[in-house]
């Protein structure tokens, strides 16, 4: 059994958003939608993460920032990339500063379209992103590479 | 040494050691849902603690350099002597000091990875723990003075409820609990909540089971503060001391969620200066009746 | 008595052989020998005596009497000669020589001789006393010949008078064994003048600017000691036979308050300046320009314990009076000033000298209350303390020598840089402060002690003080245990003498530790039980506990030791922006900016200036109300 889904913990990082998919991120946490129900908390350090919420695309200035998040956070973990701004540059993709998607850097798991992306979906968007980390977990499981801390 | 006596010791360290964590999750899964309703949210469910701590299992964790995790095993081993030594009825000074022992290893391990968030946190716990030690360190002499023993099995057994003595001491004791539980406005090396400005403070470059650990070493911690509440209020009987001392726990969280953070030259300042007064006074006066 | 008189005299054979012989490689072995017979010879007096009541010796000859007069006279001569290099300020130093001579020449020769029947003893508190001389004396002894060697190869531009320090450690070790066995009063005035003049000779070693200011500074101040003691021995002496006058130690301890407390009073602020209590703690300060083996001897293990010992020895004097309780507040409120005080400081020397300092104001709170709970934990806490400072001293100068700084922020990495450098200090710094380790026992018996004095003013002294001890302690450790990513251990290694010290004394730190209720009864309970029929019991159940809590930090290095290897490494948390590892990140503007870390030293909340002043101005208050308690009709 898997504790996983019972208390996903997310590191949410803003790439190069317009702040409007973040503040529909930070709008889950309030009150009316209340993912803490979920177990979901959160904390802004990657190595206590397990869900990588990234709004926004992916520049030339924050691409070795979102590798060195996704590399301090420990397996297993997910990426859902929120806005579709994170899923392929949205309205930005033409400009000269913009690489495209959060894809093009870190594998992502879940996408969630929107501009800006709706509470609702955002949610959705994680639970389907918790159904991923539970087969990731299954997998780690069946081979110990390195002992763990 | 009396044979049921030692039996009884060990009976109640050892029940402390084994049923601890299980309170202390579900305190800290009441403590959330308090708070969320205070926010007029709901809340996760009251297990969500364990859920989380499970999870941390699962975790393959990283770490920084190869030490720093064992600074946390010590936490946790002595966080639990100490509240061993509490419950099994043992010298109020020496659990104390061990918790002191358990609070130092504690800073070592952040200090020890070498991190900017990490070391201001371990600044910022080994400050706080500067500010409560007079205070808890003056409750320990008020409650000799009123109990005229150090044993706990002593103080928990006397016939006049210790809050009669101390009234003072005890506000001030709810003052330095802020600081002990993590709670705003002085839960500045590491909060409870999700993340602060110093990020996880202490806790930040901790991962997977070591996080666990740390996070079932606070539950430890929790329980025996609240022991410490209810030698205050032992005398009334055990229904009604652990009422009082939950009804002091919701105090807590009511000022977590009222007030927000504060400096730690605040901390540091009003703790010795609620010492000073709360404490010191209530001292003087007892020693004078006496 | 021979063990007694060897012990007094021996030592000055490695003195003046040191002094003469100028060869490095036979004076390094006249040092280790010479320490190692010292030691031998402290072991085999502690065997004899210990565990015995008070066992008086006499040693009656005109020619001693005559001989310490005329030792008197040298010393004061010396350090009149010494008193060329003052500058003007300076000018009450060679004032105090000269009043403190002239009080003694007047009691020589103005009133009839005061017959002293034995003039040494020794009981269970001197042969505590006698084991720290002996083995913690003797072991800084052995690693200064290694650290001195270093010392002038860093230093080339200074004089090398290795001679003259070999000859005034030696000097000094047999003056303090003179302290702990003289009953007679002028022998022990004329062995602690010694030891202000060797501690003057010693902090002037460097003769740089600095040092010979802070010198005089120290010896002014420990003269203004001189001086009450000598009043002390004048009162004594013109009271005459009819007034039950005596200069016998023994004797006037078991007189009472009738006959004792003036001349108690007296030696016990004595015993103030000479342990550096407020307001007289500049001078302990300043003498950390000295070379470090002579601040482990002199300022924390040895001279400063003279201070307290005497002032622990007249404490069934001071029980229960007035001017009692005023010497038991100078020492509590020195203890939490200088604990405020020294979380100021990054100087790793002046952290420790006012470490020093505020242990040492616990020891002579507990002596000035005088029961016989304190006085136990008094004598604990001058076991544990001397034999953690010593250690931390001398970890202090290795560490100095191998990186270059005695800056507490200059440590980083040192426990993969220099492990057992690191695990020593380690050690020290526990022993300082945390339990299981003494010095916690010791402040446990001094809480429980001070409860029962009404009222609890300084069990709320020990309560305030002892917080910043925690903070500035823990934060050193932090330093030495923090890894850097970049660290590597260091090639070189401390020498075999350093080492011999260093882990001799780390073991004994543990082993005092482990053993201390050994210690405790078979040391320290038949002097409070000599003197109060009582003495204190621990209980078996705490000190089960403690065992166990040992134990558990023992098995630390072993877990370090055994801890999987295989770990995931990742680089700490730089929100993200880590451009080499944990090294550095990427700032503002691109700029590739490296990571630094410092420790808190409180400097824009505590003001060492303010924290100074006021406990000046508080101690003198005390002080002064300490005297005037004499003159008033019922003390």
């Amino acid at each position: 059994m898997s504790f996983l889904a019972k208390s996903p913990w997310i590191l949410h990082y803003d790439g190069s958003s317009c702040n409007g998919c973040d503040i529909e991120v930070l709008a889950c946490l309030t009150p009316l939608y209340d993912i803490e129900r979920f177990g979901i908390v959160n904390t802004g350090n990657p190595k206590h993460a397990d869900v990588f919420l990234i709004t926004g695309s992916v520049n030339e200035q924050n691409i070795p920032i979102v590798k060195m998040l996704y590399e301090q956070m420990p397996d297993p973990k997910v990426v859902v990339a929120v806005g579709i701004c994170a899923t392929s540059g949205g309205i930005f993709q033409e400009c000269y500063n913009v690489k495209g998607g959060i894809d093009k850097v870190i594998p992502v798991d879940v996408y969630v379209p929107g501009c800006a992306a709706r509470p609702e979906a955002i949610i959705d968007g994680v639970v389907q992103g918790l159904g991923v980390l539970e087969k990731k977990y299954a997998a780690l499981k069946n081979k110990p590479s390195k002992t763990a801390a | 040494m009396d044979t049921k006596i030692l039996l009884e010791q060990l009976l109640w360290g050892g029940g402390y050691l084994l049923l601890a964590p299980l309170a202390g999750g579900l305190l800290a899964g009441f403590d959330r849902i308090i708070t969320a309703r205070m926010q007029s949210r709901k809340g996760p469910p009251l297990l969500q603690p364990f859920y989380d701590v499970g999870k941390l299992f699962q975790k393959r964790g990283t770490v920084v350099n190869g030490f720093q995790n064992l600074y946390i095993i010590c936490f946790l081993v002595f966080v639990m002597l100490t509240g061993a030594i509490f419950f099994s009825g043992g010298d109020l000074l020496l659990t104390i000091f061990a918790l002191t022992v358990a609070g130092v290893f504690l800073a070592l391990g952040a200090y020890s990875t070498n991190s900017p968030y990490s070391t201001i946190g371990a600044e910022r716990e080994l400050l706080q723990m500067m500010a409560y030690e007079p205070m808890l360190l003056i409750t320990a002499i008020g409650i000799y003075l009123a109990a005229g023993s150090f044993q706990v099995c002593d103080i928990a057994t006397i016939s006049e409820p210790l809050i009669y003595y101390l009234p003072a001491v005890f506000i001030g004791f709810l003052f330095i609990l802020t600081i002990k539980f993590r709670k705003s406005p002085f839960d500045l090396s590491s909060s409870h909540h999700g993340h602060q400005e110093i990020v996880k403070g202490i806790s930040t470059e901790f991962s997977g089971r070591t996080l666990g650990l740390f996070e079932i070493a606070h539950w430890y911690e929790n329980i025996l503060l609240l022991g410490f509440v209810y030698l205050f209020f032992a005398a009334f009987g055990p229904v009604v001391a652990v009422l009082c001392t939950m009804a002091a726990y919701i105090v807590e969280i009511f000022i977590d969620n009222a007030y927000a953070r504060l400096t730690w030259r605040f901390t540091v300042k009003a703790s010795w200066i609620f010492a000073a007064t709360f404490g010191v006074v209530n001292i003087l006066v007892i020693a004078f009746l006496k | 008595m021979k063990t007694l008189l060897f012990l007094l005299l021996f030592p000055l054979v490695p003195a003046v052989l040191s002094s003469l012989i100028g060869h490095q490689k036979i004076g390094g072995w006249i040092v280790r020998i010479s320490s190692l017979v010292i030691a031998l010879a402290s072991f085999y007096c502690a065997w004899l005596f210990i565990g015995k009541g008070l066992t008086l010796f006499s040693l009656e000859s005109p020619w001693i009497e005559k001989g310490v007069f005329a030792a008197e006279m040298l010393v004061a001569l010396f350090l009149l000669y010494k008193c060329r290099e003052i500058r003007k300020h300076e000018w009450w130093i060679p004032v105090l020589i000269v009043v403190q001579t002239g009080i003694t020449i007047f009691c020589e020769f103005g009133f009839t001789v005061l017959h002293v029947e034995h003039a040494l003893y020794i009981d269970s508190f001197s042969v505590i006393m006698a084991l720290i001389i002996g083995i913690i004396g003797t072991l800084i002894c052995v690693y200064s010949v290694q650290y001195m060697k270093d010392y002038h190869h860093h230093h080339p531009e200074m004089n090398d008078r290795r001679r003259s320090f070999f000859f005034v450690m030696f000097l000094f070790l047999s003056a303090m064994f003179g302290v702990v066995f003289a009953n007679n009063l002028v022998w022990l005035f004329l062995c602690w003048e010694v030891t202000t003049l060797c501690s003057f000779v010693m902090i002037a070693y460097p003769k740089t600017e600095e040092a010979t200011r802070n010198a005089f500074r120290a010896l002014g101040l420990n003269l203004l000691g001189g001086l009450a003691f000598v009043i002390a021995i004048f009162y004594l002496v013109s009271q005459g036979k009819d007034g039950h006058a005596t200069l016998e130690l023994d004797q006037l301890l078991a007189g009472g308050k009738a006959l004792a407390l003036v001349p108690a009073v007296l030696i016990s602020f004595a015993g103030i300046t000479k342990s550096a209590q407020m307001p007289f703690s500049s001078w302990l300060l300043g003498a950390m320009v000295a070379p470090t083996p002579v601040s482990a001897l002199l300022h924390s293990s040895t001279m400063v314990k003279a201070g307290v010992f005497i002032i622990v020895k007249f404490a069934p004097v001071l029980a229960g009076t007035f001017a009692g309780h005023m010497v038991a507040l100078v020492g509590g409120v020195t203890f939490l000033m200088t604990s405020l005080l020294a979380v100021t400081q990054s100087n790793a020397k002046r952290v420790l000298a006012y470490s020093t300092i505020a242990n040492l104001g616990l020891v002579v709170a507990c002596a000035g209350i005088g029961t016989y709970e304190t006085i136990w934990a008094a004598i604990l806490l001058i076991i544990f303390h001397a034999v953690s400072k010593a250690l931390l001293f001398l970890g202090v100068g290795t560490i100095e020598h191998k990186i270059g700084s005695r800056d507490i922020e200059d440590m980083g990495g040192l426990i993969v840089a220099r492990p057992g450098l690191a695990m020593v200090m380690l050690i020290g710094i526990l022993g300082m402060f945390l339990a299981p380790f003494g010095m916690l026992i010791s402040k446990w018996a001094t809480l429980q002690a001070f409860i029962n004095v009404n009222p609890p003013v300084l069990a709320l002294l020990l309560a305030f003080g002892s917080a910043p001890t925690l903070f500035f302690w823990a934060k050193w450790m932090g330093k030495i245990v923090s890894v850097p990513q970049n660290a590597v251990k260091a090639a070189d290694r401390a020498s075999c003498d350093e080492w011999t010290a260093l882990g001799l004394l780390a073991l004994l730190t543990v082993a005092a530790c482990g053993l201390f209720p050994l210690v405790a009864v078979a040391a320290i309970e038949p002097y409070t039980l000599s003197l109060f029929s009582q003495s204190v019991n621990l209980t078996g159940g705490n000190i089960i506990i403690m065992m166990i809590m040992l134990g558990f930090m023992a098995l630390l290095p072993l877990g370090f030791a055994l801890y999987p290897k295989k770990l995931i490494r990742v680089p700490s948390y730089l929100a993200g922006a880590n451009v080499n590892g944990s090294l550095t990140y990427k700032g503002a503007m691109g700029v590739e900016r490296e990571v630094g870390l410092r420790n808190y030293y409180l400097s824009g909340f505590l003001s060492e200036k303010k924290l100074t002043t006021v406990s000046i101005i508080a101690t003198l208050v005390i002080i002064f109300a300490m005297f005037a308690a004499l003159f008033a009709p019922c003390a």
